[in-house]
């Protein structure tokens, strides 16, 4: 092994990549830009959204309630309402999102009520359609109301105390401080995209310093030079690794500053109001902030998954004709990545001594614990271990196959 | 110089199994001589001369390259070959200059060296206009100039050429032609293959005919006239290999 003749192989593949566009685009742009987009892009579109869903009125087809004129009263005088009248068959008309929902008032509803007689009050919505429910529950919420002062109303005639029904108060108290909240949230999410991006970081590098060279037929130049084939593996491997774990460190960065400017974007210079207290309290829990010690054991436990990854990759691709070929044999194993890495976003999944020798789907897994303030360090250490092993594996592996004349000569 | 003893070559093809791509192969070249390495295509030339550019290892045989084994001294072998193919491509994303360099440091050579012997290439190949360019953007001609800096910058003894011609217009091949008889004339070991007889009567000091694999004929050009008895190359050829229906055969395979 000369390292002379490795810094000299990677510092020209270096060059070379920052020349290559598509590799400059999955390992510089995408994830520089990926995470502002996610946060602020997707984020503000939901929330405006939301937020319009929220503010137009309720669109509704009344069924019957001509018998029940002070509820339809009460129904028309709500702003938030607007009833509409029916047009066609009303299932159609929810269907259609001609309105959010319809509601059936039965016969006799308020004499009924007079009476003590239970009736049913029936909302036809579309399930899964966001405006749709968010009818529906403002409409449930104005009989619920409509409801309990019923029943209010009916306890004071009989000379009864609300609290009758209500014999105690059940309230819910956040213990974990916000920094422990926004691990568990993103805990999921970040390992994803970090090995998500430690892939997409390294596959263009890895078919390009390949594959793309046989098919440009610069790799038999390259071959005649009297440098060992093992000094050419790593001078190339180091490349694909620098693709891969500049992917990462880049979203990484990209992701905290985007956090940052998207919390002091909402939360404003919170220190000058009077409750600027409660606000920010209330804001770190939409803007979830990060463990840092937790950030710096992911990037750790990723160093060992980005070096297996770039030698998977620079293997396979090794063994492809040319660049289409190896973006064929890439391209599955997208999903192969993908699968365990969503596995470990499920919640519920928690490591055990199987599960931490899984590649992926371990450090996904550990990855949430520690984003979360877990360390279980005997899991971490053998997912550390296991995971340096089987870097070791295929990067020895890739240096075997570049040594094999049928691979690199394959035509 | 170049010495092969017995070299052997075999690959393992799936439609055709064992497949003997240099056979028994045994040739010296003499520095300051141009040996030329004549056969159709597939008849072994490529794989022969890859063989001693230490590209590949071979089954079995043995060969020394300017006084270095090709099996147990590649990388000292490479340090003094120059290989030159139609294969042999330029990265296109780095300049002429970034070419050289980048070879000439894994040629293990100082940055004054290499500046000095690519100024020196650059006067005598003509290539000032351009070498600052990115070679995806060059000429056939330019990249020929290139590629010809690029075998040269480490001043090697001997030089491998397989088929530069190929696919070359003819200003190019003349440079190609021009390049390689300078290369003997400055005293170079130079192993020449081509499929253009032309070619071979123009430059080669030392015919060696291979077909299946096997050197059948070698000697001089006025020694395979006087053997074969005909005059023109490629009426020699043709005897040499076994007549026109065994080529035939063996293009087909």
């Amino acid at each position: 092994m000369n390292w002379k003749h490795i810094v000299t192989v990677y510092l020209k593949e270096l060059k070379d990549s920052l020349r290559d566009r598509r590799t400059l685009l999955s390992t510089i742009i995408i994830p520089t830009f990926l995470m502002p987009v996610i946060i602020f892009g997707t984020g503000s579109v939901m929330s405006k959204v939301m937020k319009k869903a929220r503010e137009e009125p309720t669109t509704m087809v009344v069924l019957g309630g001509s018998d029940s004129p002070g509820i339809m009263a009460a129904l028309k005088a709500e702003k938030k309402f607007k009833i509409v009248e029916p047009t066609m068959d009303y299932k159609k008309m929810v269907s259609e999102k001609q309105v959010r929902l319809a509601v059936e008032i039965p016969e006799g509803f308020e004499a009924s009520l007079k009476a003590g007689e239970a009736r049913t009050i029936m909302l036809y919505h579309y399930e899964g359609e966001m405006k749709s429910g968010l009818g529906a529950g403002e409409v449930e919420g104005f009989f619920r109301s409509l409801r309990d002062k019923t029943v209010e109303s009916r306890l004071s005639e009989r000379g009864l105390s609300v609290g009758l029904i209500k014999p105690f108060e059940i309230k819910r108290q956040n213990v974990a401080p916000p920094e422990k909240v926004g691990g568990n949230m993103l805990g999921g999410f970040v390992p994803y995209l970090i090995i998500a991006l430690c892939f997409s970081g390294a596959m263009y590098p890895a078919m390009d310093l390949t594959a793309g060279e046989k098919e440009r037929g610069t790799m038999e130049t390259l071959l005649c030079s009297p440098v060992a084939r093992l000094d050419l593996v790593l001078g190339k491997f180091f490349m694909v690794l620098t693709g891969s774990l500049s992917a990462m460190l880049l979203s990484l960065i990209s992701m905290g500053l985007s956090a940052a400017a998207a919390g002091m974007m909402f939360v404003g210079s919170g220190a000058r109001l009077a409750a600027a207290a409660n606000q920010t309290k209330g804001m770190t829990a939409v803007m979830p902030t990060i463990d840092l010690v937790g950030l710096l054991g992911v990037i750790a436990m990723v160093l060992p998954v980005a070096v297996l990854f770039s030698a998977v990759l620079f293997t396979v691709s090794l063994f492809a004709k040319s660049y289409k070929e190896a973006q064929s044999y890439v391209t599955p194993m997208i999903f192969v990545v993908i699968l365990p890495a969503m596995i470990g976003m499920l919640p519920g999944i928690d490591l055990n001594a199987r599960l931490a020798l899984m590649p992926i789907l371990n450090l996904s897994l550990v990855c949430k614990e520690m984003l979360s303030g877990v360390w279980h360090w005997n899991y971490i250490g053998l997912i550390f271990a296991s995971s340096w092993l089987y870097a070791a594996i295929a990067l020895g592996f890739a240096v075997k196959m570049f040594n094999r004349e049928d691979v690199i000569f394959r035509a | 110089m170049i010495e092969a003893r017995h070299l052997t070559k075999t690959f393992k093809d799936k439609k055709r199994g064992v497949v003997k791509a240099v056979d028994n192969v045994s040739l010296t070249c003499q520095p300051g001589q141009i040996y030329g390495l004549l056969g159709a295509n597939g008849a072994g030339k490529t794989t022969a001369l890859r063989l001693l550019a230490t590209l590949l290892q071979p089954t079995s045989g043995s060969a020394t390259v300017a006084g270095c084994d090709i099996s147990s001294e590649a990388q000292k072998v490479r340090a003094n070959v120059g290989f030159l193919a139609a294969s042999t491509a330029l990265y296109g994303r780095l300049t002429a200059r970034e070419m050289i360099r980048y070879f000439g440091e894994l040629n293990g050579l100082t940055t004054a060296v290499i500046r000095e012997r690519t100024q020196r290439l650059a006067d005598q190949l003509d290539m000032h206009e351009f070498l600052d360019r990115r070679c995806d953007k060059f000429s056939t001609g330019m990249k020929q100039k290139t590629s010809i800096a690029r075998t040269l910058i480490h001043d090697p003894a001997v030089m491998i050429f397989d088929e530069p011609t190929l696919g070359l217009d003819v200003m190019a091949a003349r440079a190609i032609v021009r390049f390689v008889r300078e290369c003997r004339d400055r005293g170079k070991t130079v192993i020449y293959s081509t499929h253009v007889m032309s070619e071979v009567v123009k430059l080669c000091d030392y015919i060696g005919i291979i077909h299946c694999g096997r050197l059948v004929a070698e000697g001089t050009l006025v020694e395979l006239q006087a053997r074969f008895a005909e005059q023109d190359l490629e009426e020699i050829f043709v005897k040499a290999v076994g007549g026109e229906a065994a080529l035939t055969a063996a293009l087909k395979t």
